[in-house]
């Protein structure tokens, strides 16, 4: 990110090309996958951007129940918004909040327009989409200006905390007090299952479980506190969320409305460790990188979850594999490299020997793939023994490899990991230590190199091999129905020994194929960086 | 142990560095501004905890309106370890061969099991321990038995799913792993899955309900519904044993998975 100077790793620059080449040639088809199908929650999160929002009293959003009588009526094939805004046109309701509320007791009829029709009612959907598209522009603009004119995070990494409470209204003075305390990035995490409900709740909440749920309002109000503690303390704190799960380009959509400004969204996670349908999850995933990258977000990857399941060190070279993959469909969506915050984790046993050094290794080698994404580094929570005085040096030593990598985004450890949720003190001790090692030891950038051809650079290098081999077992991988290698590579278990078939896994029910016609304004506009 | 060491108890203390001493250390937070008046709080906390006398090392302020405090001190309290009840293991610790040996002799097909990690928990750690035949601690792990079938399901698996799996292979046992333990929820987890499982299935025919994990508290499956909890350190071995005990070796209804629960 700063002045690099030459060799840090001394990778072979023909191996690093020949690990993107790779990583486009798995992603490739998967793309293509993706935009020859539609999802019920990309339908939804367009009629969200053209301004349809709230319930029924039963906390069924409205776009969900106009979503599924258009495709009881004639189909999503062709995406929701042609019949949607031919039904308006035709008088079925006067405006989209009645018309899916009358959808919804199944008294309005869409049809599918043809000619002069069809183009009216395709007009009349751009320009009602379009509006939420420029709101999302606006709040980009906003952030913009807001960042000049408070200030920005003094220094990087930027620091990231975490909050829980389950009730928004306690989150906030919780995210308000962390921010005073020194955190720049605040992650309000879901509730425990959200990320498997096929709907995005509504309203503030205050009944989360282990989290609280992402909500459209929820958004508004956390947004609108940390602006104000921003302007109190001089530097924009900023607000993170979850863009994962069945309702991913939904949650996208609310959070560039809505001015988030970081959000997890990772291409893999939910095939893996939640069992959602991978092409589900490549189609949502694409959209909603789409927006993600209009809205100016910078989006987080999941890494650090292989190695909670794996050995981090048998399996390191996987992470990199997946900030490969990670990279390349981010940069198909439009993303930046200072969008990309790549994860990576401190997870290696400290009972094996040299452990630090390769946690330097693998920690400098996603930095010289990455020169110019953020990289997000996770603290340390499988090695969390509950013995809370050795998790804080364990804390120390990631927060070391944290300063001594020039890593982007550092989420705090607690020491109290895998025994409570973080009590004030812990939050308290756990900022003390990262002052610490940044204040002590942050210039380490500048002095550290590693010897040629010593333990780092060697086992940098044999990461990056293995990384390698295995897109190369990737992209040979074939399976029976002749999906693409990258589906048959999940579905055999290539990933966290997690064997994910393209044919199973929750949500593939609500995914369509589009017929010839389809049409979806938000992806035209995104694609075209259109704004009418 | 050494024969010059007496043997310990039964009436014991904390030990700093010296026998008897009583020392132990404490830190907590109290809502109070830092000032003298908290420090005299925190100070008589610790008396009201049986500290005497105690020694107030740190105290920090927490923003305005909070104060952190680390505490060292003398408690007068003594143990009598001969009051202390300790839950034994109620299964004899056998090999993998004798494993394999009693499950093929007594039951005559293969013990199947089902794990899987619920709720929103993707830490398959534990559940891969037991399971994987890498295993844990040198020991492989239930992959490893011939004489068992292993269904692992894997990270945040959905207690229905869960249920119907165990069905759709004639579970005799279901090991389920918690790790993530924020707000209960490996608890509420655990009760969710085990009310799930009685409903599914007849009285009697309920697999053996098993769960596994570092914060789960000895003797508290009957309050979990389930019928056994291990904690940290449990190994394959001690869990194959376990199975064995109780859905192999004899006792007075031959059946399995008949009535003894």
């Amino acid at each position: 990110m700063s002045s690099r100077r030459p060799a840090l790793l001394d990778l072979d620059p023909a191996v690093v090309r020949r690990a993107r080449t790779l990583a486009r040639k798995a992603g490739k088809p998967v793309v293509d996958l993706a935009r020859a199908h539609t999802t019920v929650s990309v339908e939804r999160a367009t009629l969200r951007l053209a301004g349809l929002s709230g319930a029924d009293h039963d906390g069924t959003p409205w776009v969900n129940h106009l979503v599924d009588a258009v495709r009881d009526g004639v189909g999503l094939e062709h995406g929701v918004t042609t019949p949607v805004w031919d039904a308006l046109r035709r008088g079925e309701a006067p405006d989209l909040l009645t018309l899916a509320q009358k959808a919804s007791s199944g008294s309005a009829s869409f049809r599918l327009p043809e000619k002069r029709d069809l183009t009216t009612s395709r007009k009349a959907a751009r320009s009602a989409v379009a509006k939420g598209i420029r709101t999302v522009d606006a709040q980009r603009r906003a952030r913009e200006r807001m960042v000049a004119k408070v200030g920005d995070a003094p220094r990087t990494p930027w620091i990231y905390l975490i909050v829980a409470t389950g009730d928004i209204h306690e989150d906030i003075p919780q995210a308000q007090a962390a921010a005073r305390e020194g955190a720049d990035v605040i992650a309000v995490i879901r509730s425990t299952g959200q990320s498997l409900l096929d709907f995005v709740p509504e309203g503030a909440t205050r009944e989360g479980y282990a989290g609280t749920y992402a909500t459209q309002e929820n958004f508004r109000l956390m947004r609108a506190a940390l602006d104000e503690t921003s302007r109190e303390l001089g530097r924009y704190v900023r607000l993170t969320n979850y863009a994962s799960g069945l309702c991913m380009p939904e949650i996208a959509a609310l959070a560039g409305l809505e001015r988030l400004d970081m959000m997890l969204n990772d291409s893999m996670y939910g095939i893996l460790f939640r069992d959602i349908n991978p092409i589900r999850t490549f189609v949502d995933q694409r959209f909603s990188r789409q927006v993600h990258a209009r809205a100016g977000i910078i989006i987080n990857t999941g890494e650090d979850n292989y190695l909670t399941t794996a050995d981090a060190v048998e399996a390191a070279h996987t992470v990199t594999v997946s900030q490969l993959l990670n990279e390349y469909f981010a940069k198909e969506a439009g993303l930046e490299d200072w969008q990309l915050g790549l994860g990576h984790a401190f997870e290696i046993n400290p009972e094996v020997p040299d452990s630090f050094r390769l946690e330097l290794a693998h920690a400098l080698l996603a930095r010289q793939l990455f020169p110019d994404a953020p990289l997000k580094w996770m603290p340390p929570t499988k090695h969390m023994t509950g013995d809370v005085f050795r998790g804080y040096l364990l804390d120390g030593f990631f927060n070391l490899v944290g300063a001594m990598t020039g890593q982007g985004i550092l989420l705090v450890g607690m020491m109290t990991e895998a025994v409570v949720t973080p009590w004030l003190s812990d939050r308290d001790l756990a900022l003390q230590n990262v002052r610490y090692v940044m204040d002590a030891a942050g210039g380490l950038t500048e002095d550290f190199h590693p010897p040629r051809d010593g333990l780092i650079q060697t086992r940098a290098r044999q990461v990056l091999g293995e990384s390698v081999d295995l897109l190369e077992t990737i992209v040979a991988d074939t399976d029976t129905a002749g999906d693409p290698p990258l589906l048959a590579a999940i579905a055999d278990g290539t990933f966290g020994a997690m064997k994910r078939p393209p044919t199973k896994g929750k949500g593939l029910d609500g995914v369509v194929v589009k017929a010839d016609g389809y049409d979806n304004p938000a992806t035209a506009l995104l694609e075209e960086g259109a704004t009418r | 142990m050494s024969t010059e060491t007496p043997a310990p108890g039964p009436i014991v203390r904390p030990y700093g560095d010296t026998t008897g001493d009583g020392m132990v250390q404490v830190s907590f937070t109290l809502p109070l501004p830092h000032d003298k008046r908290a420090e005299g709080a925190a100070l008589q906390l610790a008396a009201k905890m049986g500290m005497s006398p105690a020694l107030l090392v740190h105290a920090k302020a927490m923003g305005p309106h909070f104060t952190f405090f680390v505490v060292y001190g003398s408690v007068t309290h003594l143990v009598d370890v001969r009051d202390v009840q300790v839950v034994e293991r109620e299964f004899p610790l056998l090999g993998s061969a004798e494993v394999n040996q009693a499950i093929r002799s007594r039951l005559g097909r293969k013990l199947v099991v089902v794990g899987a990690c619920i709720g929103t928990d993707a830490h398959t750690v534990g559940i891969d321990a037991i399971l994987n035949i890498k295993g844990f601690a040198g020991e492989k792990g239930l992959e490893y038995y011939r004489e068992m079938k292993v269904v692992n399901l894997g990270a945040q698996v959905l207690v229905p799913d869960l249920v119907a799996s165990a069905r759709e292979v004639g579970a005799d046992a279901v090991l389920v792993s918690q790790v993530v333990t924020q707000k209960d929820a490996h608890i509420h987890n655990t009760t969710t899955m085990s009310a799930a499982f009685r409903e599914a299935f007849p009285a009697g025919e309920v697999p053996l309900l098993v769960v596994g994990g570092p914060r789960f508290e000895e003797g508290s499956a009957a309050t979990l519904g389930v019928d056994r909890v291990f904690g940290r350190g449990t190994t394959p071995g001690e869990v194959a044993s376990y199975l064995v005990h109780e859905l192999v070796t004899p006792r007075t209804a031959p059946e399995p998975r008949g009535e003894q629960r």
